[in-house]
C-alpha cells in the first residue's frame, strides 16, 4: 500500500440541535490506499449513507478531517472551494442501479463527465470509448441505456465513475440487483480498475454474496467503525464454489 | 460540450412533437386572432382607399358616413365643387342589406355611385372582370367575395340589377362585400316604402286641411311627390386639386356649408379607434387568454418532463454539472417546444385562415412579435420547472 487514497480521522455528522439532536457519525477512522477495494457493512441506520454523502461532498460533516490523495479537503469545514468540481473531478460514483442519462448514448453517458470538466469532445469521447473497451462494453458505445442488459448498464456506469480517473470512487450498493454470477462480475471489475487505475474504492453493500472478495471491511454501528480483516477470496474460488 | 436539451428532445421527439403540434394548434388559433383584428384594420383601410375620396362631408356633428347615420341633401356637393381646393365631388350612398339572386343571399354594402367616369369619388377604382356602370339604372358591379358572377340577376328591394363588373378587395369595415348601384337607385333603395305604407302616407296627407286648400289645388300633389323621393345622400366625396392641404379645405367647407368634414386620419381614427374599437377589445382580451393558456399548458408539460427526470438531474448534480447547465437545458427544452409549436401554429394558420369567413391578415411583422412573444412565454414558464430542478438535493441519489 503506497500513498493515501482517502483517508477520514474522527468524523462526526450531527443532525438537528439541542435536545432533538442526532449523532449520525461519532468520530469515524477509515483510510483506503489507492488501488485499494474496501467494504463498508452495517444495518440499516447505522450511518452508512451519512458517511457515503460525507465523503461524497453532498452534505457538510460537523467536525473531523478528510485527506483526498495528498490534499486536505476537509478539517472541521470544507478546504475547498468548489465542491461541484471536487465531485466531478475527483470522486467517482457507482449507485446501486445505473442512473445512466436515458437520453444519453452510452459514449456520451461516459464522455459526459469530461466534457463538463472542458475537455473537448472528440478527446473526452475517445477516453469513454477506451474505459469502455476496457470494461468489456465497447460494442455498445452507440447503443441507448435502454437497449443493455443491467450487468452491462452497470459496467457504462462504472466507465463513468472511472473516467476522469478520480483517485477515490464511492460505490453504493452496485451489485444489490445483480444475480449471484454478475454481482461477482462486477466486483471483479471493480478490483480490475482499482488496480488498473490506482483508485480507492469504497464499497458500501448488504451484499453477502461479495463480502468474501474483500481484504478489509470497516463494519459500521452506531456511527462508529471497526476495521476488520476480510477473507479476500480469489474470484475463481467463488464462482466454482 | 453537447446539447443535452437537443438529446432529450430526440431521444423522446414523438412526445415532443406531438406536444408541440397540440400547442401549435393553439398557437395557431392565436396567430388567427391577431390576423382577424388585423383584417379588420385593414378593411377599414381599404374602404377608405377604394373610396377614393380624401375628405368627406357629412351631416353636421356626425361620425358619418361608416360609423355613424349620416344625411345631406343631395344637391350639396354643387356648393361643395365650387370651393377653393376641390377638383372632384360626389354623392355617395352606403346601406347594409341582403342582397341575393335565385340560389343565395350573401349580406352585403350596397353603394350608391354618382354619374361619372371611372376614377370619381366613390367609384370602384379598378375591376378584375367586365365593365363599369353605365347606365342610369339597374346595373351592378359586385365584389367577387359575394360569389355573384358576370350575368347575375340580383335582386335589391323591388328591383332586379345585372351584375357588369367584378371587383375585388373591395368590402365594408365588417368585411361584408360591395356591391355598386347607380345612385337614383341607391336612393329610392333606401328610401323605400311598402305599398300600404305608401298608399297611408297619401291619404294621411291628403286628410290634412293646410294641404287641400280650395284656393291652392296644386299644393297637394307638390308635397306628396316631394314625400316620394328621397333627396337625401349619405355623404359628399371629395378630392383635391394639388397643394391644397386636406385640414384648411375641410376646415373650409365645415365653416360655411355648416357640415362635418373628415379628412383621411380622422377617419382612420374613426374606422379603427370608434368602429372597431370593441372588436379589438374583443381580440386583444382572447389573445391574453390564449397566450395565458398557452403558457401553462408550456409550464405543465415542461414541469412534468422535469419531474419525470429527477433521478437524471440528481445524478447530473452529484457528478458535477452546474446549476446554469440544468437550468438551460429545461430552458432550451421549453424554447425547443415553442418553436415546434409556433411553426406548427404558422403553417396551420396560413392554411386556414382563407377558410375565414372575415379576411384574416397575417402580417409578417406580427409574426414575428408573436414569435418573441412565444420564445418569452416558454422561457417563462420554464422557470417553475428550473426552480424544481435546481431544488433537487445531489444526494437524492445516494442511498435512502
Amino acid at each position: 500500500m503506497t500513498g493515501t487514497g482517502i483517508r477520514i480521522e474522527g468524523l462526526t455528522k450531527r443532525y438537528g440541535e439541542g435536545e432533538t439532536a442526532v449523532d449520525a457519525l461519532k468520530g469515524v477512522d477509515m483510510v483506503v490506499a489507492p488501488g485499494e477495494v474496501v467494504g463498508l457493512i452495517g444495518p440499516s441506520g447505522s450511518g452508512k449513507s451519512t458517511l457515503l454523502k460525507s465523503l461524497g461532498a453532498v452534505i457538510e460533516p460537523t467536525s473531523g478531517r478528510m485527506t483526498l490523495g495528498d490534499e486536505v479537503i476537509y478539517d472541521d469545514g470544507w478546504r475547498i472551494g468548489d465542491l461541484r468540481a471536487l465531485r466531478r473531478d475527483r470522486i467517482g460514483f457507482v449507485f446501486q442501479a445505473p442512473y445512466l442519462i436515458p437520453f444519453l448514448d452510452v459514449t456520451d453517458n461516459v464522455a459526459l463527465l469530461p466534457m463538463l470538466a472542458g475537455v473537448p469532445n472528440g478527446e473526452a469521447r475517445r477516453r469513454a470509448l477506451d474505459l469502455l473497451g476496457a470494461l468489456d462494453v465497447a460494442h455498445r458505445a452507440r447503443g441507448m441505456p435502454s437497449q443493455l442488459s443491467g450487468g452491462e448498464q452497470q459496467r457504462v456506469s462504472i466507465a463513468r465513475a472511472l473516467v476522469n480517473r478520480p483517485p477515490v470512487i464511492l460505490a453504493d450498493e452496485p451489485t444489490a440487483p445483480l444475480d449471484s454470477e454478475r454481482a461477482l462480475a462486477v466486483m471483479r471489475l471493480l478490483h480490475e480498475m482499482a488496480h488498473r487505475y490506482e483508485t480507492a474504492i469504497i464499497v458500501v453493500t448488504h451484499d453477502e454474496k461479495i463480502i468474501p472478495t474483500f481484504k478489509r471491511l470497516y463494519h459500521i454501528r452506531d456511527g462508529k467503525t471497526h476495521e476488520e480483516a476480510g477473507e479476500g477470496l480469489e474470484f475463481a474460488e467463488l464462482v466454482h464454489g | 460540450m453537447i446539447s443535452l436539451a437537443g438529446r432529450d428532445i430526440l431521444h423522446d421527439w414523438g412526445k415532443f412533437l406531438l406536444t408541440g403540434i397540440g400547442l401549435g394548434l393553439l398557437i395557431g388559433v392565436t396567430l388567427t386572432m391577431a390576423g382577424v383584428y388585423r383584417g379588420m384594420v385593414d378593411d377599414g383601410m381599404v374602404l377608405l382607399d377604394n373610396s377614393g375620396a380624401e375628405l368627406w362631408v357629412v351631416q353636421q356633428e356626425t361620425l358619418g358616413p361608416y360609423a355613424e347615420p349620416s344625411s345631406i341633401y343631395d344637391d350639396i356637393y354643387r356648393g361643395v365643387l365650387t370651393m377653393p381646393g376641390v377638383a372632384q365631388a360626389a354623392n355617395v350612398t352606403y346601406l347594409t342589406m341582403q342582397v341575393g339572386n335565385r340560389d343565395r343571399e350573401v349580406r352585403a354594402m350596397v353603394v350608391g355611385i354618382a354619374p361619372g367616369r371611372p376614377g370619381t369619388p366613390g367609384w370602384p377604382p379598378y375591376l378584375v372582370a367586365g365593365r363599369q356602370i353605365t347606365r342610369s339604372h339597374y346595373e351592378a358591379v359586385a365584389d367577387i367575395a359575394s360569389g355573384f358572377t358576370l350575368g347575375d340577376r340580383i335582386r335589391i328591394r323591388r328591383n332586379e340589377y345585372t351584375v357588369v363588373g367584378l371587383t375585388r378587395r373591395m368590402v365594408s369595415s365588417g368585411g361584408d362585400p360591395m356591391v355598386f348601384i347607380p345612385l337614383k337607385d341607391a336612393q329610392e333603395a333606401q328610401f323605400l316604402k311598402d305599398n300600404d305604407a305608401v298608399l297611408q302616407g297619401r291619404r294621411r296627407t291628403s286628410a290634412n286641411p293646410a294641404f287641400s286648400r280650395a284656393g291652392a289645388p296644386g299644393v297637394l300633389d307638390a308635397v306628396i311627390a316631394s314625400q316620394s323621393r328621397n333627396p337625401s345622400v349619405n355623404a359628399v366625396l371629395v378630392q383635391l386639386r394639388p397643394g391644397y392641404a386636406a385640414g384648411e379645405v375641410a376646415a373650409s367647407i365645415a365653416r360655411w356649408k355648416h357640415l362635418t368634414v373628415h379628412t383621411r386620419p380622422e377617419m382612420e381614427g374613426i374606422l379603427v379607434g370608434k368602429l372597431i374599437a370593441t372588436a379589438a377589445r374583443q381580440i386583444g382580451m382572447f389573445l391574453v387568454i390564449l397566450s395565458i393558456v398557452s403558457a401553462a399548458i408550456v409550464a405543465f408539460i415542461i414541469y412534468t418532463m422535469t419531474l419525470g427526470k429527477i433521478r437524471e438531474i440528481a445524478v447530473l448534480k452529484l457528478i458535477g454539472t452546474r446549476n446554469r447547465t440544468i437550468a438551460s437545458m429545461i430552458m432550451q427544452q421549453a424554447v425547443g417546444l415553442g418553436v415546434i409549436g409556433f411553426v406548427v401554429g404558422k403553417v396551420a394558420a396560413t392554411f386556414w385562415a382563407p377558410g375565414f369567413p372575415k379576411y384574416v391578415l397575417l402580417l409578417p411583422g406580427d409574426s414575428l412579435v408573436g414569435f418573441a412573444g412565444v420564445v418569452v412565454i416558454c422561457a417563462l414558464a420554464s422557470l417553475i420547472a428550473i426552480r424544481t430542478a435546481l431544488k433537487v438535493d445531489p444526494a437524492a441519489a445516494i442511498g435512502g
